[in-house]
C-alpha cells in the first residue's frame, strides 16, 4: 500500500536515511550548549589548577592582600606578588550592595505601581519605556557613571565636607542599580500578577486600603518570586563588568566605605588580561582563578533562584 | 452612645490609613519616575555632548603648488606626487599668511594650529586634481583639536596663558583668520569615514563600525541556525529523559553566565588552544555567538510552543513524517517569533564589550578592517577606549559614538517590537 503511493521502492528508504541524518544534525546542534558549558568549565579549571600550583589555594581564598604585579627584577621587594582575593570579594559585594539597595526597592515599587496602580494604558506606555534601560549597552552606563555621576558625587561630597573618591563604589553601584531596575521590576511584576486575584479582593472586601492589601497580602504571597528575582539580580550585578571597569578603582582596598575606591573581581580579570600577556605567569593565570570563582558564585545564585521561582510557580498553578 | 465612642478613633485612624495609602502611592510613582528621569538625563547629556562632534573647525589655506616640488613637475604620476613634502606646503602657506611669525617658537606655534592630518588632505586633493600642480589653490583643511575646542567655546580664553592650550599669539592669529572668514565649522566627515587616531580631530568610528558589523555577522551566521535547530529538536523531537533535561538546565544557566566568562572561554579555547588570530572580528563573533545562543534557543522554543499542536497533527494525519510536519508546517509559523528573539539577541551582542576585551579587540587600529581576520575593534569598545582619553575633544566624540551605538541598538529592538506586533497570531 505504502509502496504504491510512493511510486518506487527506493523512495521511503531514502527518506528514512535523510530523516536520520536531519535528526543527527538536530541533536548535534542542541549539544552545542553542553559543549559550551564543558568548554567554560574545562578552560577555567585547567588554568586555575596551573595557577594553584604556583600560588596555594588557601592564599588565594583567604589572603587579605591583592597586588598581582610581578617584579621585573628577582631581588625586588614583593617580587612574588600577592594573590589574596578577599579584598576583591569585599569590593564586589560592596558595589553589589549599593546596586541592590537602589534596584531592590525602586524595582519592586515600580512593579507595584505598574501592576496595581497604573491604568492599562499608562502601563502599556511606561513599561516599554522603562525596559529601554535594560537595552542600553553597559558601556554607556559605564561612561555615564565615570564622566557624569562620579564628578557629581565628588562635588556634592565636597559641598557637605565629605571626601568622596573620584572612583567611589557609590557611583558605580548607583548606576549599576539603575541598570538593574527593569530586571527586578519585570520579575516582581510577574510574581505579583501570579498572585490569585481572589487574595487581593478578599483583603479589599474586608476594608483594607490598596496599600494595605499590597503590603500585607500581595507582597507576602509574591515574596518567593520576588526573592528569586533579587537573587538573579544579584548574580547579574556581581558579573557586571563594564560599569565597574570604567567607574570603579583599580587598586584593591579592604574597606566597607562606599565613598572609597574599591576594585572588583571583574575589573581585575579585565586589567590582568588586556594588554601584553605571557601565559605562564601567575598574574595572567590568576584571572582564570577569579573567573572560576565568579562562575561558581553566579551559577550557585542562578540555580537557587530558578529553584525558588519554579517551586513558587507550582504553588499557585 | 457606643456608636459615637466608636466613631472618634475610627475617623482619626481612617485619616492616618488614607495618608499611609497616599504616601505609599507616591513612593510607587516616584520609583517609576526615578527610572524614567535617569533615562531622560542620560539621553539629554549624551545627545548634547555628542552633537558637538558633528562639526569640526576647518581652515582655508592658500597654497601655491610649486612645480619644482614635484619630481616630474606637472607630469608626475601618483607615486611621484605622494613623495612631495605636503607638510612643507602647509607650513609655507601658514607662514606667508602670517609673516610676523619669525622666531622658531612662533613658527612652531603657528603650524600647531593646523591638524597633522592636513598634509594627508592636501595629498588627497592633489592626487585627484593633478592638473592643479603649478597653480595656486585654496583648500579647506582640518584645524587642530585645540582650535576646534576654542570655536566650540570649550576652551576658556580668560584663563592665564600658561594654563590654556593656546598661547596669546595663537589666539591673535585665530582672530585674524576668523575676521577673514578663513576659519569655520564644517560637517565632520572624518568622524564617520576614518578609523581610530591619537589625534581627536582625525579620529573616526568607521573602523569600529566595520568591526562591529563583521562580528555581529559571524555571530548571526553561527547562532541563528544552531539556535533554531536546537530549539526544534528540544521542543519537537527530544525524548523526555535525563539527557534532555540536562541540556535544558545547561541552556538556562548559560543564559545567566556573566558575559566576561564567555570572554575567558574565547581566550582559552579559541585563541590559546585553536590559535585563531587575536583581535579578529571572526573570534569576537564566535564568542558573541555562544553568548547569544541561549537567548535564541529560549525564544525559539517559546515560538514553537505557541504554534497549536493541531497544525502538526493535521500534517501527520495526511502522511507527513514528523520531520516534514515540523519543517514544512510548524517552523514557518514559528519563524516570526524566532526572528524576534534573534534580533533581540543581536542587539545585545552589538552592545557587548567585556568578552571582546578578553580576546584582544581593544587594539589601537587605524586602518579600516577589510576581512574577518583583520585586527579590529567594535563600536562599544571604541566608546570604552575613547572615554579614557584625556583630550576634551575625545569626550564629545565618545558621546557621538554612543549615540551611533544607541541608534543601531534601538533600531534593532524597534524592529523586533514591530515584527512581534505584526506577526503575533493568537490561535
Amino acid at each position: 500500500m505504502r509502496e504504491a503511493t510512493q511510486g518506487s521502492k527506493a523512495a521511503p528508504q531514502k527518506r528514512f536515511w535523510t530523516e536520520r541524518l536531519i535528526m543527527a544534525v538536530l541533536i548535534l546542534c542542541s549539544s552545542v550548549a553542553i559543549l559550551t558549558t564543558i568548554g567554560i568549565v574545562a578552560s577555567l579549571i585547567f588554568e586555575s589548577i596551573r595557577f594553584f600550583q604556583i600560588v596555594p589555594i588557601t592564599d588565594f581564598l583567604f589572603g587579605l592582600h591583592w597586588s598581582p604585579q610581578m617584579a621585573i627584577r628577582e631581588d625586588q621587594v614583593g617580587s612574588s606578588g600577592a594573590f589574596g582575593a578577599i579584598p576583591l570579594l569585599v569590593g564586589t559585594l560592596l558595589i553589589s550592595a549599593v546596586a541592590l539597595t537602589v534596584a531592590g526597592p525602586v524595582g519592586l515599587m515600580s512593579a507595584v505601581f505598574l501592576s496595581e496602580y497604573a491604568s492599562s494604558s499608562v502601563r502599556s506606555k511606561i513599561k516599554p519605556t522603562l525596559e529601554i534601560l535594560a537595552g542600553i549597552p553597559t558601556v554607556v552606563y559605564g561612561f555615564f557613571a565615570a564622566i557624569v555621576v562620579a564628578p557629581w558625587l565628588r562635588r556634592g561630597g565636597e559641598a557637605i565636607g565629605l571626601d568622596v573618591s573620584s572612583e567611589s563604589a557609590l557611583a558605580a553601584g548607583l548606576v549599576m542599580g539603575i541598570m538593574t531596575i527593569p530586571f527586578v521590576s519585570s520579575i516582581s511584576d510577574d510574581a505579583i500578577t501570579a498572585v490569585p486575584t481572589s487574595l487581593k479582593e478578599g483583603a479589599l472586601a474586608v476594608g483594607s486600603t490598596r496599600s494595605e492589601a499590597i503590603k500585607k497580602v500581595i507582597i507576602p504571597a509574591a515574596l518567593p518570586g520576588i526573592a528569586g528575582g533579587l537573587l538573579l539580580a544579584t548574580s547579574r550585578v556581581i558579573g557586571e563588568t563594564m560599569i565597574v571597569v570604567m567607574a570603579a578603582g583599580l587598586t584593591a582596598k579592604l574597606t566597607l566605605n562606599p565613598l572609597d575606591a574599591v576594585t572588583t573581581v571583574t575589573v581585575q580579570i579585565v586589567t590582568l588580561l588586556t594588554g601584553d600577556q605571557e601565559f605562564d605567569s601567575p598574574k595572567t593565570l590568576s584571572a582564570f582563578a577569579l573567573g572560576l570563582m565568579l562562575f561558581t558564585v553566579t551559577l550557585a545564585l542562578n540555580v537557587t533562584a530558578l529553584k525558588i521561582v519554579k517551586a513558587y510557580r507550582e504553588q499557585y498553578d | 452612645m457606643t456608636e459615637l465612642a466608636f466613631k472618634g478613633p475610627s475617623a482619626e485612624q481612617l485619616r492616618r490609613r488614607h495618608l499611609a495609602e497616599k504616601r505609599f502611592r507616591l513612593f510607587a510613582i516616584s520609583s517609576v519616575f526615578l527610572g524614567l528621569a535617569f533615562l531622560g538625563v542620560l539621553f539629554i547629556i549624551v545627545a548634547i555632548s555628542g552633537a558637538d562632534a558633528v562639526r569640526q573647525a576647518k581652515m582655508l589655506l592658500t597654497i601655491s603648488l610649486d612645480v619644482d616640488e614635484f619630481e616630474e613637475g606637472k607630469n608626475s604620476n601618483s607615486a611621484q606626487i605622494s613623495k612631495a613634502d605636503f607638510e612643507g606646503f602647509i607650513k609655507k602657506s601658514m607662514r606667508s599668511s602670517f609673516p610676523d611669525a619669525k622666531t622658531r617658537r612662533m613658527k612652531r606655534e603657528l603650524s600647531k594650529l593646523v591638524s597633522s592630518g592636513a598634509a594627508y588632505e592636501l595629498r588627497e586633493f592633489i592626487l585627484t586634481n593633478p592638473n592643479q600642480i603649478g597653480e595656486e589653490i585654496t583648500i579647506w583643511v582640518t584645524a587642530s583639536d585645540d582650535v576646534d575646542m576654542l570655536l566650540k567655546g570649550k576652551l576658556n580664553r580668560d584663563l592665564p596663558a600658561d594654563l590654556r592650550q593656546l598661547s596669546d599669539q595663537q589666539l591673535l592669529w585665530l582672530d585674524q583668520l576668523m575676521e577673514q572668514n578663513k576659519l569655520e565649522m564644517q560637517f565632520n566627515w572624518t568622524l564617520f569615514t576614518k578609523g581610530d587616531s591619537r589625534e581627536p580631530e582625525q579620529a573616526g568610528i568607521a573602523g569600529a563600525m566595520i568591526g562591529s558589523f563583521y562580528s555581529v555577522m559571524v555571530c548571526l551566521l553561527i547562532s541563528f541556525p544552531l539556535g533554531v535547530l536546537a530549539a526544534i529538536y528540544l521542543e519537537s523531537f527530544a525524548p523526555k529523559n535525563a539527557w534532555t533535561s540536562f541540556i535544558e538546565v545547561n541552556i538556562n544557566n548559560l543564559a545567566a553566565v556573566p558575559s566576561i566568562v564567555f570572554g575567558l572561554l574565547g581566550l582559552a579555547v579559541f585563541l590559546n588552544f585553536f590559535e585563531l588570530p587575536r583581535s579578529a572580528p571572526l573570534v569576537g563573533g564566535m564568542v558573541l555567538a555562544l553568548m547569544t545562543l541561549p537567548t535564541i534557543i529560549i525564544a525559539g522554543r517559546a515560538a514553537i510552543q505557541s504554534v497549536p499542536p493541531s497544525i502538526k497533527e493535521a500534517a501527520l494525519a495526511v502522511g507527513a513524517s514528523p520531520i516534514q510536519a515540523v519543517f514544512h508546517h510548524v517552523l514557518p509559523l514559528a519563524m516570526p517569533g524566532m526572528l524576534t528573539g534573534t534580533i533581540i539577541g543581536t542587539a545585545r551582542a552589538l552592545g557587548e564589550t567585556a568578552p571582546l576585551l578578553m580576546i584582544g579587540m581593544v587594539a589601537f587600529v587605524v586602518d579600516l578592517p577589510t576581512t574577518f581576520t583583520d585586527p579590529a575593534t567594535a563600536l562599544p569598545v571604541q566608546v570604552f577606549l575613547w572615554s579614557d582619553m584625556p583630550e576634551t575633544a575625545f569626550a564629545e566624540r565618545t558621546s557621538a559614538a554612543i549615540l551611533v551605538l544607541l541608534a543601531f541598538v534601538g533600531t534593532l529592538n524597534l524592529t523586533a517590537v514591530i515584527l512581534r506586533n505584526k506577526f503575533e497570531t493568537r490561535y
